[in-house]
């Protein structure tokens, strides 16, 4: 079962050379840094580089490794939820005090710790993975590659942008291990639970850890933005016109300003909470009586936070899906040998889905005792976006028909995103009409959606990404076989994992519960909740098969042979094969032409890099 | 020991996985890189197909199955009258998502199989269509109205307030760490005024204003009792964090908010024993429809069946911290007879807890408290509620 086929290149390296030195743009820039003690050392080569392609890979690693921490929490809970008379003592030496063991020696997980396994696992995956490794991977290692720039705008601004993130990681780490223990009380951190110590044990120093981490991830969100944006805007080589960028170009810079417009406001709604919960004042705190004790806090409101929480906190699922849905119209595209369908509608659509997603916020909050009248319009714009996003399905299905496929893991990923992006997205048709919303809030339908959307489509997209993109990396490709083999194991387990929680939040099941034992109402699903959890234990493992085969890869992977083996049209495969500081050679190549001229004529595909002939000067433009 | 074989059974499988990537990419080399990419692309192709009736297969069976649990199917009609509504609502989307999900897989997969990459195939340059994208954003935009309207309607409906003139009890459920506390109006159908300064646990856990004489009347029932029927505006609200009263049989839902009563106006729409019955039905035959139900129930002393020890329950329905998910009550629905005798029966706190205590503004004098029997929410004047009478205290 073979892989990487490389495709017919219609021009030799030489005589692309030779066009790249005819056309291109020559910046001077291997003359003005010769010499130089850019990455002269280890440490400045490989710890504190400035090299975007560098910073995408330290991006991708320590995304990893938090994609794994994230999964093994979700292993533990799905544990206590599947299967909760098993003994858990031994778990006992890796979870120390919140392993309870009875005389029987019968260890039980404490509900305390289940709250803060749940609440870790989704800010961890949403913020670290999803986020930083997704946005912070791609939009480093391909904006300068695919535009034809040498590097970001400010290198020094982007390694920060890097350390930053690995920082709040390390605070992170660090909460896990607290006496109290980390903060559970959700990663939606609502107050008061989150703005009072006594609440629970985890708002205690586990939230203050909490915060302190996400602050120092914003500023890395901030910082990578700016230069994403001011790079797109102000980089791109002679003759990439903003229509001649490829879609992942389009995605990664819109996703990049939604973040600037909305990371701040979380930082402002954890200020307040952390401004509660030290110096007494009542953003969101009125009339509690808890520890014995009535709270002198009177005047705030908790839906204030909500409201401030959720403006992000929506626009952030798109600056998750986004890039994936980047990535996934250029892996859809080049391993279909067609153009993506539809580009111009496909650019649209992202800043119709941009646009759109900062007025729907509020549609996380139909059941917290806002005023219904208010609700009417969140339900109009949420039902809106349904559309953007559909035309987008349509359009990667489009993709496909017609098309000369090639099936690799690369583009296999892409078509399970798109199988994922439509069971997730449409559910989301339910619980934005706010009358369904009333029976499915905070419900098992509720954690079905978006796991299908972020936990698996976003997912899809980033492997999708990675194994396209990783002869790019590291000169090497991933064994094609293993990532079938991960391609269809985890296609098949993650629908067994998440769909059948349709049904458990239909029935009722509400959401972050330790244990459905104490309802009658709730107490029928005990084989479907063994079902999903040995699911996820089989998804897990199958992750682990691909984190072998990437690492494996690196070192003793295929080696690429040519510069372009997948035969695409963008002007990241036209430079070496292991690109060096400022990713060609000599001159920046020009570009004549959109992304995607694949079989329009005569020639298999045409690189952006080559002039348009007579032929096509006389028909003017196709797309 | 255990540990160590785990370990070494890891490191196996860690080492058969590389050896046969390593194999096939051996093969691959030997059979030519083009050979090895069509019958790869046959293959996969051929899975997608597969994948695609199990899918579907799977999905459309499972949900079948699954429907007798699921609320607004099987036996589970709404126990409220707005309720029909909601799950109205959940079917319409049903049906048009539900169309749209099988036609866009069916397309996306039989697109894979059938333009897979094969020897002497090409892709034809189709880079867009205008009158396409029109259609495919016309029609869910379409789709997308007639659901706004629907829901829309049926929201604006369900969450109006209850009007200056209609007829409505009100019960009031406060939640807390971690369970909840229930107040129903008593005889003069108005719930007293609180203040949270006056909580203690001991006899005011919900910081009554005994001076307000509506209080006096006031009772906290162990389990939500209601006539069927009549409408009931329940005033929801916290003690310490964010809670949500939640029955799922009544498709009620709202956010408990400590400093902020929040409000369901619902109307029960069968008595508890009515509702077992629809659990209990039979068939044409004369077999149970529902055959779970007829199981008997091992936690009830009298070895009763499943459907006749049935009763609808309250959960809480917003992480509250370590007791989230054992926050429960049962709520009964009885006809109104029964209801007004349970609620006759009903001692308030104010006499059984407070009264000649420290805490009583009352202590040592008399009181009659006027009362006429209403039906809840009538407008009744306080002032016609008269203190420091002789006589002895009403009930």
């Amino acid at each position: 079962m073979a892989s990487t086929t490389t495709v017919e290149q219609p021009l030799k390296t030489r005589e692309e050379d030779l066009l790249i030195e005819e056309y291109g743009y020559d910046d001077h820039f291997h003359e003005h840094h010769h010499g130089d003690k850019y990455q002269s050392n280890f440490v400045t080569t490989y710890i504190f580089s400035q090299d975007h392609k560098t910073i995408a890979k330290q991006f991708l690693i320590t995304g990893m490794f938090w994609g794994i921490v994230g999964a093994l929490m979700s292993l533990v809970f799905r544990l206590q939820l599947g299967f909760p008379e098993e003994n858990m003592a031994w778990l006992k030496p890796v979870l120390g005090q919140w392993i309870t063991v009875n005389e029987a020696g019968i260890g039980t997980l404490s509900p305390d710790f289940y709250y803060a396994l749940v609440t870790m696992h989704g800010t961890i995956l949403v913020f670290f993975v999803l986020t930083a490794g997704l946005s912070g991977t791609f939009s480093n290692l391909l904006i300068p590659l695919q535009i034809g720039a040498r590097d970001m705008a400010s290198p020094f601004l982007n390694m920060l942008s890097y350390w930053f993130f690995f920082l709040s990681g390390v605070i992170m780490f660090f909460s896990l291990f607290l006496n109290t223990g980390p903060f559970s009380g959700g990663w939606t951190a609502y107050p008061p639970l989150s703005g009072l110590p006594q609440a629970s044990l985890g708002s205690q120093a586990g939230m203050t850890l909490w915060v302190v981490s996400l602050v120092f991830f914003v500023v890395s969100v901030l910082l990578g933005g700016i230069n994403y944006i001011t790079t797109v805007l102000n980089m791109r080589t002679k003759g990439m016109g903003m229509w001649n960028m490829p879609l992942t170009i389009w995605a990664f810079f819109i996703t990049a300003i939604i973040g600037l417009l909305s990371f701040p406001v979380l930082v402002s709604a954890l200020l307040l909470v952390m401004f509660d919960r030290g110096l007494g004042t009542s953003f969101f705190l009125n009339e509690i009586f808890i520890a014995g004790e009535a709270l002198p806090n009177v005047g705030g409101s908790p839906i204030l936070y909500q409201h401030l929480f959720w403006f992000l906190g929506h626009p952030e699922v798109y600056i998750i899906i986004l890039p994936a849905m980047g990535i996934v119209s250029e892996v859809l595209s080049v391993h279909s040998r067609k153009p993506v369908f539809g580009y111009k509608a496909m650019v649209f659509s992202i800043l119709a889905i941009a646009f759109l997603s900062f007025i729907v916020w509020a549609h996380h909050m139909f059941m917290s005792g806002v005023n219904p009248f208010i609700s009417n319009f969140f339900v109009v714009f949420t039902l809106i976006i349904a559309v953007p996003s559909a035309v987008k399905v349509f359009n990667w299905i489009a993709t496909l028909y017609g098309g000369n496929i090639r099936f690799n893991a690369a583009s296999l990923f892409g078509i399970g995103f798109v199988s994922m992006f439509i069971s997730g997205g449409l559910t989301g048709i339910f619980l934005g009409n706010s009358a369904i919303d009333i029976q499915m809030h905070d419900t098992y339908f509720v954690v079905a959606h978006f796991h299908i959307v972020m936990g698996v489509a976003a997912f899809f997209g980033m492997f999708a990404g990675i194994y396209h993109w990783f002869p790019k990396m590291f000169g090497r490709f991933m064994n094609e076989t293993l990532g079938k083999l991960h391609f269809w194991i985890t296609l098949v387990g993650a629908y067994a994992v998440f769909w059948p929680m349709h049904y458990l939040g239909v029935a009722g099941v509400p959401r972050r519960y330790y244990s459905f034992d104490t309802f009658n109402a709730f107490a029928h699903f005990d084989t479907m909740n063994k079902f999903i959890t040995v699911a996820a234990i089989v998804v897990f493992a199958v992750q682990v098969l691909f984190v072998i085969n990437f690492f494996y890869s690196i070192w003793k992977g295929r080696q690429m042979k040519v510069r372009n083996p997948w035969g695409a049209t963008t002007l990241e495969w036209s430079t070496p094969i292991r690109p060096g500081h400022g990713n060609w050679d000599g001159k920046i190549p020009s570009v004549f032409r959109w992304a995607y001229d694949y079989n329009k004529d005569e020639r298999e595909f045409v690189p952006q890099y080559v002039p348009l002939s007579e032929e096509e000067k006389l028909q003017g433009h196709t797309h | 020991m255990t540990l160590l074989i785990i370990l070494f059974c890891l490191i196996l499988i860690i080492v058969v996985a590389v050896q046969i990537g390593r194999l096939t990419e051996l093969a691959n080399k030997i059979r030519g890189e083009e050979a090895a990419q069509f019958e790869s692309n046959r293959w996969n192709g051929a899975l997608s197909l597969v994948f695609l009736v199990v899918f579907l297969g799977g999905t459309i069976i499972s949900s079948g199955y699954y429907g007798k649990y699921m609320l607004g199917f099987g036996p589970w009609v709404s126990a409220s009258e707005h309720g029909g509504a909601l799950d109205s609502m959940f079917k319409w989307t049903l049906f048009f998502t539900g169309v749209v999900f099988v036609l866009t897989h069916i397309a996306l997969f039989w697109f894979a199989w059938k333009y897979r990459g094969r020897k002497g195939h090409k892709a034809r340059f189709l880079p867009h269509n205008d009158n396409l994208e029109i259609i495919w954003t016309a029609v869910p935009a379409i789709v997308m109205t007639f659901l706004v309207i629907k829901g829309l309607d049926a929201w604006n409906d369900v969450m109006a307030d209850v009007q200056p003139d209609e007829e409505y009890i009100e019960m009031e459920a406060t939640g807390y760490q971690w369970g909840w506390m229930l107040r129903y109006p008593g005889p003069d159908g108005k719930l007293g005024a609180r203040d949270y300064t006056l909580i203690n646990s001991g006899n005011n856990p919900l910081g009554q204003d005994w001076t307000d004489v509506k209080n006096l009347d006031d009772f906290h029932p162990t389990e939500v009792v209601l006539p069927v029927g009549k409408k009931v505006r329940v005033r929801i609200t916290s003690r310490d964090v964010l809670h949500n009263f939640y029955l799922p049989h009544f498709r009620v839902k709202m956010d408990a908010v400590p400093g902020m009563p929040t409000y369901f106006t619902f109307t029960p729409k069968y008595t508890t024993e009515e509702y077992r019955q629809l659990l209990g039905v039979k068939d044409n035959m004369g077999n149970p429809k529902y055959p779970e139900w007829y199981e008997i129930d091992s936690e009830d002393p009298d070895g009763r069946k499943k459907f006749q020890t049935f009763n609808f329950e309250l959960a809480c329905a917003e992480l509250c911290g370590r007791g989230h998910y054992s926050m429960r009550k049962i709520v009964r629905i009885v006809s109104e007879e029964e209801f007004q005798r349970w609620a006759d029966e009903q001692q308030s706190w104010y006499l059984l807890s407070v009264r000649n205590t420290d805490d009583d503004p009352y202590k040592g004098q008399m009181l009659t408290i006027d009362v006429e029997e209403t039906d809840g929410g009538d407008g009744e004047s306080d002032e016609q509620q008269t203190e420091n009478a002789d006589e002895n205290p009403a009930d």
